[in-house]
């Protein structure tokens, strides 16, 4: 099919040109051996003919600096695997940016390409007082041009009636070498620039007054910083608590579904795998879309609106501080509700050594799926002593368990920034766009595009594994009409038993017994499982698949019963595990996913369990010797 | 007529480019054109760095390590 190749700028709409040229037909995924993300999607010629449009990382110039500026420049050049040359070009400037947008332009048409020119925003330029003479713009560029508004669908049809026109008469050509860009040759480019939009312009458009009057808040030192910590809040609360009730939701609705399944299939060993495994599995996964969407909501907002550009400009000192990009905090920021939506959100980090450093210390922070057993082991060995007005032990701890998670991860920040990911501190150079109103419907798409692919990629790893955990755990069964005895439960006779014994001389000195070892290999595929996992193995009453009122009933059952069971040292040493380690196999899968190797999910799981093993070990031997052991 | 650099320029100056040193192609692909206007329109908290510079048109964050790449002759 005839593939017509979408380039431009950073910021000039060219994503919301893109989705009203194919609507919801699009599809994402990776090209070859990078992160980089392919969007590619039909679009229908007023003549009826479907083309295929091929949208291209944004790019300031085909000097290519960062991955996705490389995919542009190869994908342009031909020189990309399984990417055939594009056919015609749509060039996307916005048209109160021309100064700097036409450079683009210029090195665009330097590829002999069949090529269409589209001046997007006109709108805005409009309003701006912009007098631009597209006819005189065309001549001297020697490309056809066409005035568009993506945001309001305006210029599409004619955009594509003019890549028909191309497509018809000119004849195919191979682009040509690009000759390695000087600075003389900048120079002269942008000299190029001045003198063809001195010609084409009559009047140039006004500066901006609204934009410079928010940026005077919103960068303001002391009220912009306040913004942030408002935005950053308002944020934090979403995923928190808005949250809450559609995982509740889920939840519940998963619950059901594995009961009515349950009840179709009657008992044995297939009902087991299809509740236990396959659905309980999976619905770990669900539970967590609604952070995801919620997250994600915030995230291309911010970034649509132009706001996420100036949250870097204000961190950039504090995360430079630990050596990491100003753009990191929000991965960070996020990870605090899960580790998978903020490692989704580290693509807007450029350089990879910032991106790498910021994934492997993502999951260090206090992800909500902790917070069920962060309260477990609270309630249990944490006395609710009021220690002065409304503060209580409890509380300083659960926030001392927050504040170890993210103080663990800035020193790993830096102690990787240092070692592995050493480098210079890339330079910031960032532009801050003009602030507009986001597209809902670019938003929606780019909600359901996160949606997707968070479901496809954890999802059949987590499925796969799921499965296999169930096996582990459930496989061999107790021999038949054994009485039920505390010292045996039926875990004990499992594969994960066996293993959870035969590591205990492992884990005896982080104060561990099997039992806690047990529950550490269910708990590996997902943190809160563990509290699940505990129940099966001190075999407490309660049905824990069934209503929430049972399971409540259940975990204070399971916490009396932990209380007793073990010491102090041995909840706390599990508590320091529980912040350092990496449980959580869909972290792992997505680290996998963004990285495109297994390098880095292993390196994550490798540095956290030694981190783990080291703090856990510590504080029980520290605990033991203040004599809570 | 003082020449300077941008990244030693505070909040309220600017100036016209001199020239443009290391890092070349990259801060002129931005804007950072010599002849060209920029003008210091913010400063971050913490230390008044990085900042952001008006320059052809658009408003571009960077440190003050990169800005003193860019030589500037003072106007205000």
């Amino acid at each position: 099919m005839t593939t017509i190749a979408l380039a431009g700028n950073p910021n000039c709409g060219k994503t919301v040109l893109f989705n009203m040229l194919t609507g919801s037909r699009q599809k994402v995924g990776n090209y070859p051996g990078v992160t980089v993300e392919k969007k590619e999607g039909p679009a229908k010629c007023p003549s009826g003919r479907t083309v295929n449009i091929l949208d291209l990382p944004g790019t300031c110039s085909l000097n290519a600096r960062t991955p996705d500026e490389e995919i542009t420049r190869k994908v342009l050049l031909g020189q990309q695997k399984d990417v055939p040359i594009p056919d015609a070009l749509i060039a996307v400037v916005d048209a109160t940016n021309l100064e700097r947008n036409l450079g683009l332009v210029l090195e665009l048409r330097e590829l002999g390409l069949p090529m269409v020119l589209a001046v997007n925003m006109m709108d805005l330029a409009d309003r701006r007082g912009l007098e631009l003479d597209l006819k005189e713009l065309s001549r001297k560029l020697g490309v056809p041009v066409v005035p568009s508004v993506a945001v309001k669908k305006k210029g599409i049809s004619e955009i594509l009636a003019k890549i028909e026109e191309l497509l018809a008469s000119e004849k195919q050509c191979r682009p040509a070498a690009l000759a390695e860009p000087t600075a003389e040759k900048v120079r002269a480019r942008f000299a190029e620039v001045d003198a063809i939009l001195r010609a084409a312009t009559h009047k140039r458009s006004r500066p901006t007054e609204w934009t410079d009057r928010i940026d005077r808040i919103v960068l303001h030192p002391v009220w912009g910083t306040l913004l942030l910590i408002v935005v950053l809040s308002l944020m934090f609360q979403a995923i928190f608590s808005w949250a809450n009730m559609p995982q509740d939701w889920i939840k519940a609705g998963i619950s059901r579904l594995a009961a009515a399944v349950g009840q179709l299939l009657g008992e044995g060993p297939l009902k087991s795998l299809i509740t236990n495994g396959v659905i309980a599995g999976v619905g770990a996964v669900l539970v967590f879309l609604p952070q995801i969407l919620l997250l994600f909501l915030f995230i291309l907002f911010l970034e649509d609106s132009g706001y996420m550009a100036r949250a870097a400009f204000l961190m950039d000192k504090l995360m430079g501080k630990v050596g990491l990009h100003g753009r990191a905090f929000i991965p960070l920021l996020s990870s605090h509700a899960c580790a998978i939506p903020g490692i989704m959100a580290t693509r807007t980090i450029e350089n990879r050594r910032d991106r790498l450093t910021t994934i492997l210390v993502a999951p260090l922070t206090t992800c909500s799926a902790r917070l069920p057993v962060y309260t477990l082991l609270i309630s249990a060995f944490i006395p609710n002593r009021v220690l002065f007005g409304p503060i209580r032990l409890q509380g300083i701890v659960m926030f001392g368990l927050y504040a170890a998670g993210l103080i663990s991860a800035l020193i790993m920040a830096m102690v990787f920034r240092a070692t592995l990911l050493k480098g210079k501190k890339p330079p910031l150079l960032l532009e801050l766009p003009t602030y507009k109103w986001p597209s809902f419907r670019s938003i929606l798409l780019g909600l359901w595009e996160r949606c997707s692919l968070f479901l496809h990629r954890a999802g059949t790893v987590i499925l796969t594994l799921s499965v296999i955990l169930w096996f582990l755990v459930s496989y061999p069964k107790p021999p038949a009409n054994l009485p039920t005895d505390p010292a045996h439960p039926p875990i004990s006779y499992s594969f994960a038993g066996k293993i959870g014994q035969t590591l205990e001389p492992l884990v005896r000195p982080l104060g561990f017994d099997w039992r806690i070892a047990v529950a550490l290999i269910p708990g590996f595929a997902a943190r809160e499982v563990m509290i699940s996992a505990l129940g099966t193995v001190y075999a407490v009453e309660g049905d824990h698949s069934q209503t929430n009122a049972n399971e409540e009933g259940a975990t204070e059952a399971l916490a009396y019963k932990l209380a007793k069971s073990w010491s102090l040292a041995t909840a706390l040493s599990l508590l320091v595990w529980y912040i350092l380690a990496c449980q959580c196999l869909s972290t792992l899968a997505v680290t996998r996913r963004e990285t495109n190797s297994w390098r880095w999910p292993a390196l994550m799981l490798g540095y956290m369990t030694a981190l783990a093993y080291a703090g856990s070990f510590l504080t029980f031997h520290f605990a033991s010797w203040l004599g809570w052991g | 007529m003082t020449i300077s650099t941008l990244g030693k320029l505070r909040r309220g100056q600017s100036g016209m480019i001199v020239s443009v040193k290391t890092l070349e192609t990259r801060l002129l692909e931005i804007g950072f054109l010599e002849g060209s206007h920029v003008e210091i329109v913010h400063e971050a908290p913490w230390g008044k760095d990085p900042i952001v510079v008006r320059v052809r048109g658009a408003l571009i964050a960077l440190r003050r390590q990169e800005a003193d790449l860019v030589e500037v002759e003072i106007q205000s």
